[in-house]
């Protein structure tokens, strides 16, 4: 096991790395000027020349990758051109929105998802499970910033329900320092979550429902239902357990959904994450924080990966990693 | 809408039907096809994608007005649904309807192009790391896992960034490319297993070569799981593009697209909901259909069902 780990640390080090290196190749053979302000003033061009040469980019590129390579093992992951700032202060600012926006998003993703799956996988093919199952396919199927924008049209523009955007009241809650502040994040937070958990929720419906139907098939559900173990138990206990081994894969998978696949949502409801971040990064050719938004998007769908896989072998007995051998075989 | 556009549209319609109802009588001849048909949503989706297609091909046909004209930007600008504009006008007083069917040719086409990039190089990738094993398995699948550790949406934006104003035909090939890790897994799974099978190592025995094994021996046997994530995967690419778009980096105005329709109309949502409303709704239609018709082919071509 600790072999194994070891083994999966290093390779996920490694593709992390495979990812910063790619995404810095990219985004300087990008053309256009990163000392072009956000609004697209075109500044002097000595001003120019010289900001380029005190951050180093009129270095060939190697020499540049080689600095950033330095300067990230110190653990500095670089300027922001546009911000005028410390990267590390741009991320400290969004990632607790994204986290605040995905964590709400997966809780409402989980929770309504397994709780429809399990509904509809007792009634196979009776009117709720059909019902439900044409509402899953539907909502799955749209496009996550469409949603959005007519949650937006629908709660916060005609019935006014609900603000149009931003994190939290400017005037009444500057900084959530109250009850009422952590209230009015939450009542902030509920359309963008609510678009995000729809969709996911749909999909884990679905994946769950089929689950919990290819685990009925099994001989020991069989087995149970003769021995006369109540339907209620049969359920939850012989079918809900081990169908939830699949959706253990389907949680280290949402991971990444955490940070990146917010991105539209976070703009459309002006929610400050980082998702926004990185698209804004992208546009203005930021560099170091375009690359530091995706060294922490990857690290997170390789930490999700390993995590499942370690959550699998301790759930299920059947997957745990023999000393040595192989790791694709978990994961496959 | 004239007249002449309403019929075309009957014609269309009855056409689509058609084309299900004669799929659905020979499917019923076989007990594999059979069981494709099983879910009437699959029938539906099936039908709306062939009305859908058979529209965007007679697209002159059954739109009153030229996509992009602006009749009177004046008083004709985000008019709500009427007999004359059945699904209202944009902003520019363009016909959304007919932005719609015109859009369809380049939304379907992006989301079939790039599908089958990504589908095509998924397959041969997983094929020659399953049937090859060894050190080009360890670097292909490597390369697959950076892949797929990647910030999808982030890599688009920087490529398309890359160019000015992408022709559709480009950003389907950069959506592709960026669109095959996950098949190819698949593939490779299928392979590792088919490539021990008795009628492979038959083959093999008989001199076939490598690339006649791969392709008429292994890749046919695999062709289950290739043809589901074809399905799904021309969604997916749809959505992508509508997402890229929708960021104003995908199809360049004036050409319409599903997703540059609803960048266009969140500007008026609030004053005119109906050009956003519209388009995404196409783009649930298409996704919803493709997601229905990929579950009747999951089910038809799942091997556990395959009569004894």
């Amino acid at each position: 096991m600790t072999a194994w780990l070891v083994r999966r640390l290093v390779a996920s080090v490694a593709i992390v790395f495979a990812v910063v290196t790619f995404v810095f190749i990219l985004i300087h053979a990008a053309p256009g000027e990163p000392c072009i302000g956000q609004t697209g003033e075109i500044p002097d061009p000595v001003v120019c020349a010289e900001l380029k040469q005190q951050f180093g980019l009129d270095q060939p590129l190697p020499v540049q990758y080689w600095r950033y390579l330095v300067a990230l093992a110190h653990g500095n992951l670089g300027y922001s051109f546009s911000h005028h700032r410390w990267v590390r202060d741009d991320l400290a600012d969004t990632i607790p929105f994204t986290l605040q926006l995905a964590g709400a998003a997966l809780l409402l993703d989980f929770l309504l998802g397994l709780g429809l799956g399990i509904y509809q996988a007792g009634r196979v093919n009776r009117v709720p499970d059909v019902l439900l199952g044409n509402a899953t396919l539907f909502i799955y199927s749209l496009p996550t910033f469409w949603l959005a924008l007519i949650l937006l049209l629908v709660f916060a523009e005609k019935l006014g329900l609900f603000p149009v955007g931003g994190p939290n009241d400017p005037i009444l809650c500057p900084v959530v320092d109250s009850l009422y502040c952590v209230a009015d994040r939450i009542w902030h937070l509920a359309l963008p979550a609510t678009t995000l958990g729809l969709v996911g929720a749909a999909g884990t419906a679905r994946f769950q429902r089929a689950a919990m139907l290819e685990v009925a098939t099994q001989d020991y559900v069989r087995t149970a239902r003769a021995k006369g173990v109540p339907e209620r138990r049969v359920v939850l206990r012989h079918q809900l357990r081990n169908a939830l081994l699949s959706f253990i894969t389907r949680f280290g998978l949402a991971f990444p959904f955490l940070l990146t696949g917010a991105v539209l949502i976070e703009t459309i409801f002006a929610w400050p994450g980082m998702g926004r971040l990185a698209a804004e990064a992208i546009l203005a050719r930021d560099y170091s924080v375009v690359t530091a938004t995706a060294l922490i998007a990857s690290t997170v769908v390789v930490l999700g990966n390993l995590l499942a896989d370690i959550l699998l072998g301790v759930a299920d007995p059947r997957l745990r990693v023999r000393h040595g051998s192989d790791a694709d075989v978990v994961t496959a | 809408m004239t007249l002449g556009s309403w019929l075309a549209l009957v014609v269309a319609l009855v056409l689509a039907a058609e084309i299900v109802r004669a799929m659905r009588q020979r499917a019923l001849q076989r007990e594999r096809w059979r069981r494709f048909f099983r879910h009437r949503t699959t029938a539906w989706g099936l039908g709306i994608l062939a009305f859908l297609v058979i529209v965007a091909i007679a697209a002159p046909l059954v739109t009153p007005f030229d996509p992009s004209a602006q009749p009177d930007i004046v008083h004709l600008k985000n008019r709500p649904p009427s007999w004359t504009f059945i699904l209202g006008t944009d902003v520019f007083s363009r016909d959304v309807w007919s932005r719609i069917v015109y859009g369809a040719r380049v939304s379907l086409g992006i989301g079939a192009l790039g599908a089958l990039v990504a589908v095509s190089l998924g397959t041969l990738v997983g094929a020659v790391a399953g049937y090859y094993r060894r050190w080009v398995d360890a670097v292909l699948m490597r390369s697959v896992d950076v892949g797929l550790a990647l910030p999808r949406i982030f890599i688009l934006l920087m490529a398309v960034a890359l160019w000015d104003g992408l022709p559709f035909a480009t950003l389907a090939l950069v959506i592709g490319l960026t669109s095959w890790f996950g098949t190819s897994r698949l593939v490779r799974a299928e392979v590792l297993s088919l490539r021990e099978r008795d009628f492979v190592v038959a083959a093999r025995a008989l001199g076939a070569n490598t690339s006649r094994v791969i392709f008429r021996h292994v890749l046919p046997n695999a062709a289950a799981p290739i043809i589901v994530s074809a399905a799904l995967g021309v969604g997916n690419v749809l959505l992508l593009e509508a997402s890229l778009s929708f960021l104003g980096m995908g199809v360049a105005p004036p050409a319409p697209s599903w997703g540059n329709m609803i960048a266009d109309g969140a500007t008026s949502l609030y004053t005119a909901p109906w050009t956003t409303l519209f388009p995404g709704l196409a783009i649930a239609l298409v996704v919803m259909s493709l997601n229905a018709v990929a579950d009747g082919l999951r089910d038809a071509l799942d091997p556990h069902e395959e009569p004894a």
